[in-house]
């Protein structure tokens, strides 16, 4: 009788100890939940990058493959021939090159200008500085159709149109792509800078630029750095400004990819291999792979960067 | 002879300004000049010459052609999608999407730097003309949901007014996906910000996992889920494959519209996604208030 009631205690407590391993308990979760969870995120992350994969893997599919429903996802042998034709038909070292025009002079401009703004309204008390930071965050929100017909006629007057200045101009002025986030990162992160470190400075007699360059500067780098990233990001992949002020006249690589399909006709009228989904994601593959790059070699930056400046507010 | 010394104030003044000089000097030039300049041209009738533009004034007629001429109509319905079947479906899809991913990653896991490059990776990559090219090659979902005949089911069950939208949603769900990258970073950020004490002290009181969701999780992150529906709306709205803005543009070059309405019509749109921004803001402020209440 004992015996049974010790039994089945014990089996009691194996249940309880494999309930706690599965499911966990209050203090740490269990095998099953994590499973779970790493089944979700596994299925969801495939299903997300499923157009890179399927880009990555007909990319490299040649034309026979390609209307073979036999092969699905592996090709049968590794085909360059698309990627051959697609470099040819962007002209993708001339057309690399003004992408890298419009888009690093624009960032690099953009972190500097808006690091100063950012610092103005950080650590200054002037007058109309409330209403003047309500209206920096208010031009995120106005669309830009807005004001850039004016500023494209502005542009067409001053005989900036297809030149790479149209880009560049506004960025030097603190009105480049998304400008007002980016005064926001150095505002919200020059605020976190102990004010008595910059008031001892003072005090020991360094002026305010010298205060601003040797010490908020260099104490900042990462907001500089994540704010770079971001803004060469975004100016790579923006597309409306660049198509209206530079147009086919002065092509990126992004205007490339949306003139593809004419531009390879012109190129290859006669041509036995007729225009496929293999060459088209190649192109698009070529037009994404440089910033690719950057990402994998500093994703960190990318990532943690949105915590690290706190733009998420305090 | 002596320079009077400025004041403590004045000198503050100038020290600031000469910091945030540049901004006003850009923004009066390539913002306010522009906004004005186009409130005219949207009331003018704006004509192109071989020696330069000719601006005359004509009332309201440009908002009075959008509904009366071909251009405009096109232009209606274009924004009448945008907002209606486009935006009211995909605003909710992302914010959900971004908060579910969020939570998903905010759990101790092994390879969270990994998901975490995943999910952000589509901001890298997602400019207009790439979203164009996948989705017409049917890798935005199409591929997928077609296959096992998700699409056919729901033209079939549904009647459609509501079936259209709601293929087209599916046949672009993994590129609507594609826009929550920064969101779901903005979200993750937020979660760790909340106190796991907290949560345990709830699951003692004997709260499961849902109510903690709806009780703790959320509330705490109200701030950022309004923060989330501006960006999402803007990032929407100023896509450059959308068909409002597409429309736009090519009203600037079309003869028959010109830039003068072409600039009524880029009015139109931005004063409707500045009304939406507003009743969103509107409807936060309420929500918060009712919370401060105590209901």
């Amino acid at each position: 009788m004992l015996t049974k009631a010790r039994k089945a205690l014990k089996n009691k407590q194996i249940y309880k100890k494999a309930k706690t391993f599965l499911f966990g308990n209050n203090v740490k979760s269990g095998v099953l939940y994590k499973v779970i969870i790493y089944l979700l995120l596994a299925a969801i992350g495939f299903i997300y990058l499923y157009p890179v994969l399927y880009m990555l893997s007909n990319s490299f599919k040649s034309p026979s493959d390609i209307i073979n429903p036999m092969v699905n996802w592996i090709p049968t042998a590794f085909y360059f021939g698309n990627y051959q034709r697609a470099f040819r038909v962007l002209n993708y070292f001339p057309t690399l090159g003004k992408s890298l025009l419009v888009t690093l002079v624009p960032a690099l401009l953009q972190t500097a200008i808006t690091s100063v703004i950012g610092y103005g309204f950080a650590r200054f008390d002037f007058k109309f500085k409330k209403p003047l930071f309500v209206i920096v965050l208010l031009t995120f929100i106005i669309p830009p159709q807005a004001y850039m017909i004016p500023r494209y006629v502005m542009f067409f007057e001053m005989k900036l149109l297809e030149n790479p200045l149209a880009i560049i101009l506004p960025s030097l002025f603190g009105q480049g792509l998304n400008s007002a986030i980016f005064i926001l990162i150095f505002y919200q992160f020059f605020r976190m800078i102990p004010r008595h470190l910059l008031e001892a400075a003072e005090i020991d007699g360094a002026g305010t630029y010298y205060i601003f360059f040797r010490m908020a500067v260099p104490l900042s780098a990462p907001a500089y750095i994540t704010s770079f990233l971001f803004s060469l990001v975004w100016y790579w992949n923006e597309t409306y400004i660049s198509s209206l002020f530079l147009g086919t006249a002065f092509p990126n690589l992004q205007i490339a990819l949306a003139n593809f399909v004419s531009q390879y006709q012109q190129m290859y009228q006669s041509d036995a291999i007729k225009l496929n989904e293999g060459i088209r994601l190649a192109a698009t593959l070529l037009i994404i792979l440089p910033m690719l790059i950057v990402y994998f070699a500093l994703q960190r930056w990318f990532v943690e960067g949105i915590e690290r400046t706190g733009i998420t507010g305090e | 002879m002596a320079k009077k010394k400025l004041s403590r104030k004045a000198r503050e003044n100038l020290i600031g300004y000469s910091f945030i000089g540049i901004w006003i000097i850009g923004f009066v030039v390539f913002m306010l000049y522009p906004l004005f300049t186009s409130l005219v041209y949207s009331l003018s009738n704006v004509q192109i010459t071989g020696t330069g533009i000719i601006v005359t004034f004509h009332g309201f007629q440009n908002f009075k052609n959008i509904f009366q001429i071909e251009e405009g109509f096109n232009f209606t319905e274009a924004l009448v999608n945008f907002v209606f079947k486009e935006l009211i479906f995909q605003l909710p899809i992302i914010l959900v999407f971004s908060i579910l991913i969020a939570m998903l990653l905010n759990q101790k896991l092994k390879g969270r730097g990994f998901f975490r490059t995943v999910f952000f990776l589509p901001v890298i990559i997602a400019s207009g003309p790439v979203i164009k090219e996948l989705i017409s090659q049917g890798a935005g979902g199409t591929n997928i949901f077609e296959t096992y005949g998700f699409i056919a089911v729901i033209e079939d069950t549904l009647n459609p007014m509501l079936a259209e939208p709601i293929v087209k949603i599916f046949s672009e769900i993994i590129i609507i996906f594609w826009f929550s990258g920064v969101q779901i970073l903005i979200f993750l950020a937020g979660l760790q910000k909340i106190d796991r004490q907290v949560y345990e002290a709830a699951r003692v009181d004997g709260a499961g996992a849902w109510q903690s969701f709806w009780k703790i999780t959320l509330p705490a992150l109200m701030n950022l889920v309004f923060v989330n529906a501006i960006y999402t709306i803007v990032l929407l709205a100023t896509f450059s494959e959308n068909k409002v803005i597409v429309n736009i543009k090519s009203n600037m070059f079309n003869f028959r519209t010109g830039y003068g309405m072409a600039s009524a019509m880029a009015w139109i749109y931005s004063l409707s996604v500045l009304l939406i921004i507003g009743l969103l803001g509107l409807f936060a402020r309420i929500l918060s208030r009712r919370r401060r209440r105590g209901y």
